[in-house]
């Protein structure tokens, strides 16, 4: 029997309440994330609990328990305090997924900050802006890391705090503070700050298809959604042993990489190491993982290595998968049956929804290729691109759209309230997706309503990296698309024209590749670049990167009337 | 030759891969993809630096994490191009 039961029965009677009251939420005046992620699991008596089963690169194995995580999350905490960081300060978390991480982020909410994770491989450029919007406070980082940071530091005169936390006094630059999580004194009692319920939490940036990207502020109250989705969409109970792949610095790897699971008070594993389809396998053995969830990028990986890999291994203890980040073809679905026995279960929501919105259940038929149904409390539907409202024809395809009000939603966009309002029409808020819904009630994802590219599961937005081609000495204009890829639905293409005196040739491709690489992110650097004589404009002069676009996908082009050249 | 080609490759992956004052080794077994110097996106420039320098063509099912993961695997990789 899965934790959520019959999913009909707790759709048509369902309350938010149920889970605020799992969580004795607001007990004492308590509502601070920090809390329901380590001390009231100890408090429940479940201290001694393995909470975090850390692995490196090198097959180095480190266990925590709640206890554990309760003092050094304490440590963190503590040591922020007495370096001057206030409640309401964005920190930044900059660091691979090592267990500083895990403990800096409840640290940083039980004393009250705003944690604001970051992906360790975003290059220099990509991580000045997004400190520079947050006007964050300081940085927790390693040595590894420190590099980019140090060349960005002058431009940031909000940034006064730059904690290395394998830092040791004589390879830090001025400035820098070492620190050492579990070389400290631990801090067995720390008085955890009262915020409320609506006071932020967690700062997540994405992107967008225009401008900057934007900070999806979250609040401490969206605990009560990641909790009882944890428990019923990943069917975690107390005995399980979960695997959640994603990296802290998206949301995925927070909201289901920290937050839930912990508040749940069950043992996570954190495999910090790049892709490989047998080390993957071999840790799913060492640790008899049961729940795993995991992205359509990765198992499209570990599908092209075949069955007969995973028959290598005993992977009989899991018991349920879950995907998350694009659409899960049909394809892996049916590969996931012959493969472990069971399918995957997709599941979709977004940073700015905080937790899943639509997936399929524990219990619930799945249909190959659906993105599933509503989760409970959630009211979704597809709505009209152009009059917002809902399609009542089935079958049809609209705007993916939610009611406001879940726990999770994100309450703002960092400092720009103008495009968080944008995100609101008619009554809904609207995801920027397109999907129709069938006679069943399920859900089938159709694509992205804007150009943001979806690679590998995350969010890629063209306008930062043409913006960054154009700082390449030899480029004169770009345009950046997304263009199919079998392991990743899409991966970044640009085309660019090169300024006089520049030849297209495979040396310069390299240069600019790598360029983004390093500004920006791998996830950003262009897979492919075609150099052109000019790109397609409007008359207005506005790059047509639709017609780009629609090239890549063998689509039809559409209207081109406002077109300059051809 | 081979010894050419390897330390050629070393010392691209430094100066690009690695921050300029990186503390981490590199020498022909150290693991790129498994420990993160070179990620499954960067991996594409890693090809195009060879195809490029080598004149060859790696399909993409050639191309795997596994393939790239050492130096040595690399130069495995390479021999099958008759680039030795």
């Amino acid at each position: 029997m899965s934790n959520i039961g019959s999913y009909e029965e707790r759709y048509a009677k369902f309350d938010w309440k149920i889970s605020a009251d799992e969580l004795e939420y607001g007990k004492n005046g308590m509502f601070n994330i920090g809390y329901y992620c380590s001390d009231r699991i100890v408090e429940k008596g479940f201290g001694d609990r393995v909470g975090l089963i850390w692995q490196g690169f090198k097959g180095d194995v480190k266990k925590f328990t709640y206890n554990d995580i309760r003092i050094y999350s304490n440590v963190f905490a503590e040591f922020l305090g007495d370096i001057g960081i206030e409640r309401g300060d964005r920190v930044c978390i900059f660091m691979d997924r090592i267990p500083e991480l895990y403990m800096s982020f409840i640290g940083i909410l039980k004393m009250g900050g705003i944690t604001q994770p970051l992906f360790s491989a975003f290059g220099e450029e990509a991580l000045f802006t997004r400190l520079e919007d947050a006007k964050t406070k300081a940085i927790i980082t390693t040595r590894k890391h420190a590099g980019k940071i140090r060349r960005i530091r002058e431009r940031l005169p909000d940034l006064q705090k730059v904690i290395v936390v394998d830092g040791v006094e004589q390879n830090l630059k001025p400035g820098e503070i070492a620190f050492n999580m579990e070389g400290s004194t631990p801090v067995e009692h720390f008085e955890i700050e009262k915020v409320g319920p609506e006071e932020a939490s967690v700062l997540h940036y994405t992107s967008g298809t225009t401008g900057k990207p934007k900070g999806a502020l979250h609040v401490h109250s969206s605990i009560i959604a990641q909790y009882l989705t944890a428990k019923w969409v990943l069917d975690i109970t107390p005995e399980d042993i979960y695997w959640c792949t994603a990296d802290p610095g998206w949301v995925t790897g927070t909201s289901y990489g920290i937050i839930g699971p912990w508040a749940c008070g069950i043992t996570q594993t954190v495999l910090d190491s790049g892709f490989n389809t047998e080390k993957w396998y071999q840790f799913i053995e060492q640790h008899k993982i049961n729940v795993w969830y995991t992205a359509p990028t990765a198992i499209r990986l570990l599908m092209k290595d075949g069955t007969s890999v995973v028959q290598k291994y005993d992977v009989g203890s899991l018991r349920h998968l879950i995907s998350v980040g694009e659409p899960l073809n049909a394809e892996g679905v049916i590969w996931s049956e012959q493969a472990f026995n069971k399918p995957f279960h997709d599941s979709y929501w977004q940073t700015e929804t905080g937790a899943i919105v639509i997936t399929n259940y524990p219990g619930m038929k799945v249909k190959p290729g659906s993105m599933g149904k509503p989760f409970p409390g959630i009211t979704a539907t597809v709505v009209d691109q152009k009059t917002f409202e809902p399609i009542a024809t089935t079958g049809t395809v609209g705007l993916i759209a939610l009611k406001p009000g879940w726990p999770s939603m994100f309450r703002a966009y960092w400092e720009n309230k103008e495009m968080y309002d944008s995100k609101f029409k008619n009554g809904w808020y609207i995801c920027g997706d397109r999907a129709s819904i069938d006679s069943d009630g399920y859900f089938w994802f159709v694509g992205r309503d804007d150009d943001v590219i979806n690679t590998g599961g995350h969010l890629v937005g063209p306008f930062e990296i043409e913006s960054a081609l154009l700082e390449h000495e030899a480029v004169a204009e770009s345009a950046a698309v997304g263009k199919p890829d079998q392991v990743n639905m899409e991966v970044v293409k640009a085309f660019v024209a090169l300024k006089p005196g520049y030849e297209a040739n495979a040396d310069l491709e390299l240069s600019i590749m790598n360029f983004i690489r390093k500004k920006l992110s791998p996830l950003a650097m262009p897979q492919e670049i075609e150099f052109v004589d000019s790109l397609p404009k409007t008359r207005s002069g506005k790059i047509m990167r639709r017609l780009l676009r629609a090239k890549e996908w063998g689509q039809e082009i559409g209207d081109i009337s406002t077109l300059e050249n051809d | 030759m081979s010894e050419e080609i390897k330390n050629l490759i070393i010392e691209y992956v430094k100066k690009e891969y690695l921050e300029e004052d990186a503390e981490e080794e590199v020498n022909e077994n150290t693991p790129l993809i498994s420990s993160g110097i070179v990620d499954s996106f960067s991996m594409v420039s890693l090809k195009t630096f060879l195809e490029k320098k080598f004149n060859i063509k790696i399909p993409d099912d050639k191309a795997t994490p596994e393939a790239f993961d050492t130096v040595t695997n690399i130069l495995n990789l390479l021999k099958e191009y008759n680039v030795t």
